[in-house]
């Protein structure tokens, strides 16, 4: 074969990447000039935290023109919880932490008795209630357009009305670079810096800036549970082994992070981001084929993404 | 060399657009394993044989049901050479204002035509649409090739209409490349049944097209985007400002004129990404401090001393009309150009463009959507621009209407 895969050595060009990340610090300073009150997503996890570089990058020496938001689903991995913590406290930026439990104490969302099905649809609930009472008219996230068949349609300011919902059918034109980030009181854009970048550009941008991750995406020894699927859990109190299920130790990394209660571990002994990219470039399922949130069923995204998702 | 290359494509299902870009993608390795297994059992539901390359990419579910692409895909694959964002667009006419959308940002657009079919008026619009919003590259691949036995006379009989077509629509750098996207010729390798065709298949051509910065230098345009006060109330640091440099470089030391004010002043401080710099080359977004106490603020412009932008607020353009509300003479509307935002009237239509050819027609009903018109807008503040031909950064804008925030309209300053 005269044409070989783009990948093999694991590397994306220095000077692609910096002109991925002007692009992104053009759109955070967009939003931040346009919105009265934006908020950035932050989870911890891999992208939100190139998103908090990026944003130190778009906006030192000053500060940020925005808080930090984690809606905590009360599931997450202990580790990202420390990692969020310490980063807010080292950049020394505003910290803002709401969580689903408190929704469902106040009877907004109801916990499926099954606990298998997990808190993610949950999270939208909480979002809406955090955008509504602080009056976010603005909520930055790392969501990419690689990820997913209904991203890959979504503007970079995508807007939601009064109810948080995603219409796609009527999205704005976005043409050019000029940004449409106008809203009426109650409605608010969604905007997404890393549209443009696929899962291989964030790792290698992690690299070559050289950004600290929480520990869960290298490979760490712990306890997992496998479900009858074939997936990997970490095994926790919201998550045990069934009838036909197995537990045992194992050597696993985290792909994205999310809840305990849905997010797939790999085996693997990558404990470098080297390492880690050597076996994304090689391995031959999607990010999110990792999440099986997404794989109800072929609109789960799209259906999600109208009720107000991220 | 630039490393990531924008493409629009354009084309019915008919003419195979899906099923090429499935196929750059799946011979560029840039489908993994679990999405072709999707894209397999839904083949498998719809009655097609194997794997049908066009359900990779239809994203929403209106789409699929339809069998029709209604909104603008993104899709990413990279090559040794470099790294491709494909706009992938609708083509029917109903959708036109997502192509423009998609086209908007492309530097190069891809079109298909089918070799088995004469050039169809729906070629005419994206061929006309491309011309209007100067994409820089035209690709035009002739598919469907394993229909007509891969024969040359079939070829060139297409490839002679497409370029009387460029030549009418004065499109500068056209490629006509034959291919079938089913079978994989010419589309990621040159292929064994055409070898009459001496030009490059469709993936070496995109990796080998050049970006318009490079072809000349760019005199410095860098729109405002806001201020940075240094963090620490009395820390003496002084203010700097931010903005995205889409061409040309900027170096410490320059001289610069303050728009639309005319201030002069020079780069005192540059720095990208938080770290400084001795000069900067776009495409890059920066902070410059500047050696003198001016009144700088979000929508003026910092620009070139011997190669100033125009500073007016009467303007000529052609718009794309992107609402099913119609655009009437004396209508009031936001406009934004580069950071700038404003109030402005459209003062008259002068005449609309058919947009199979952009033959000038009279303005009749008025603008609807899809159409395309020139128009005569005055502006409430003064904009800093270029005509569009020269600079796409500073010679595009959007027209917003105040009450409900939509966007209205693209237009491209004349």
């Amino acid at each position: 074969m005269g044409y070989h895969a783009p990948h093999e050595n694991g590397s994306a060009g220095v000077s692609q990447l910096r002109e991925l990340e002007a692009e992104s610090i053009y759109i955070l300073r967009e939003a931040a000039a346009q919105a009265r009150r934006p908020c950035l997503l932050f989870s911890g996890g891999k992208d939100s935290t190139v998103i908090v570089h990026l944003a130190a990058k778009a906006f030192r020496p000053g500060r940020l023109p925005f808080p930090l938001l984690h809606v905590d689903t009360g599931h997450n991995f202990p580790e990202t919880l420390t990692f969020r913590d310490g980063l807010a406290a080292e950049l020394g930026e505003e910290l803002l932490v709401r969580r689903v439990q408190d929704s469902i104490d106040r009877g907004r969302a109801v916990e499926n008795s099954n606990p298998r099905v997990g808190r993610n649809a949950l999270q939208s609930i909480t979002l809406l209630e955090a955008i509504a009472e602080m009056k976010f008219d603005c909520v930055i996230g790392g969501a990419r357009r690689d990820e997913e068949k209904a991203r890959a349609k979504e503007r970079i300011f995508s807007f939601r009305d009064e109810f948080g919902q995603w219409e796609p059918r009527t999205q704005r034109p976005e043409v050019w670079n000029l940004y449409n980030g106008r809203v009426r009181p109650g409605e608010h854009m969604r905007v997404f810096p890393l549209s443009n970048w696929t899962e291989l550009d964030i790792w290698a941008y992690i690299r070559e800036e050289k950004i600290p991750l929480p520990s869960i995406y290298f490979s760490h020894e712990r306890r997992c549970v496998r479900r009858a699927d074939g997936t990997l859990l970490a095994a926790c109190d919201n998550v045990k082994a069934g009838a036909g299920e197995t537990e045992a130790s194992l050597r696993v990394r985290c792909r994205t992070v999310g809840d305990m209660t849905c997010t797939g571990l790999v085996e693997s002994e990558a404990s470098t981001i080297d390492e880690v990219i050597g076996e994304i470039a090689a391995a031959a399922t999607s990010e999110r084929g990792t999440r099986f949130d997404d794989k109800v069923s072929d609109s789960a995204m799209e259906d999600r993404k109208r009720q107000g998702y991220f | 060399m630039m490393n990531v290359l924008r493409l629009a494509t354009a084309g019915s299902v008919d003419d195979g657009k899906s099923t090429l870009i499935g196929r750059l993608l799946v011979d560029s390795r840039a489908v993994l394993e679990d999405q072709l297994a999707a894209a397999r059992q839904a083949s498998a539901r719809r009655g097609a044989e194997g794997l049908d390359l066009a359900l990779l990419t239809d994203g929403l579910r209106a789409e699929r049901e339809q069998g029709i692409t209604i909104d603008v895909a993104y899709r990413y694959f990279a090559t040794p050479r470099r790294k491709f964002v494909i706009a992938d667009c609708p083509g029917h006419f109903q959708y036109t204002r997502n192509m423009v959308t998609g086209v908007s940002t492309a530097d190069a657009a891809v079109i298909l035509v089918d070799v088995t079919k004469d050039l169809q008026e729906q070629t005419r619009r994206h061929c006309s649409i491309a011309s209007l919003l100067r994409v820089p590259h035209l690709v035009v691949c002739v598919n469907k090739m394993d229909l007509v036995a891969y024969s040359e006379s079939a070829f060139r009989a297409v490839a002679r209409r497409v370029q009387e077509l460029a030549g009418a629509l004065q499109l500068a750098d056209v490629a006509v490349i034959p291919i079938s996207a089913l079978q994989g010729d010419n589309v990621v390798e040159p292929s064994a049944r055409m070898p009459w065709h001496r030009g490059r298949c469709l993936l070496a051509h995109l990796e080998s097209v050049e970006p318009p910065c490079a072809s000349r230098p760019a005199p410095l345009r860098l729109p405002i985007q806001s201020t940075i006060l240094p963090r620490g109330a009395g820390g003496g640091g002084a203010r700097c400002y931010t903005g995205h440099l889409a061409c040309g470089s900027l170096r410490e030391g320059d001289e610069v004129v303050v728009l639309p004010a005319g201030t002069r002043t020079r780069v005192a401080s540059l720095y990208a990404g938080g770290r400084p710099l001795a000069r900067a080359e776009g495409p890059a977004s920066i902070t410059v401090g500047l050696a003198d106490e001016v009144d700088v603020a979000r929508g003026d412009m910092l620009a070139s001393p011997a190669a100033p932008p125009r500073v007016g607020s009467e303007l000529e353009a052609s718009v794309c009309w992107m609402s099913p509300v119609p655009l009437t003479p004396g209508s009031r509307y936001l406009l934004r150009q580069t950071t700038l935002e404003t109030r402005c009237v459209v003062e008259s239509v002068r005449h609309k463009l058919d947009i199979r050819g952009l033959r000038e027609v009279p303005a009749g009903q008025g603008v609807g959507l899809n159409d395309f018109a020139v128009v005569r807008i005055r502006a409430s503040r003064p904009l800093c621009a270029d005509p569009y031909r020269e600079n796409r950064a500073t010679g595009s804008f959007i027209l917003i209407d105040e009450t409900t925030n939509a966007t209205m309209g693209a237009g491209m300053i004349l």
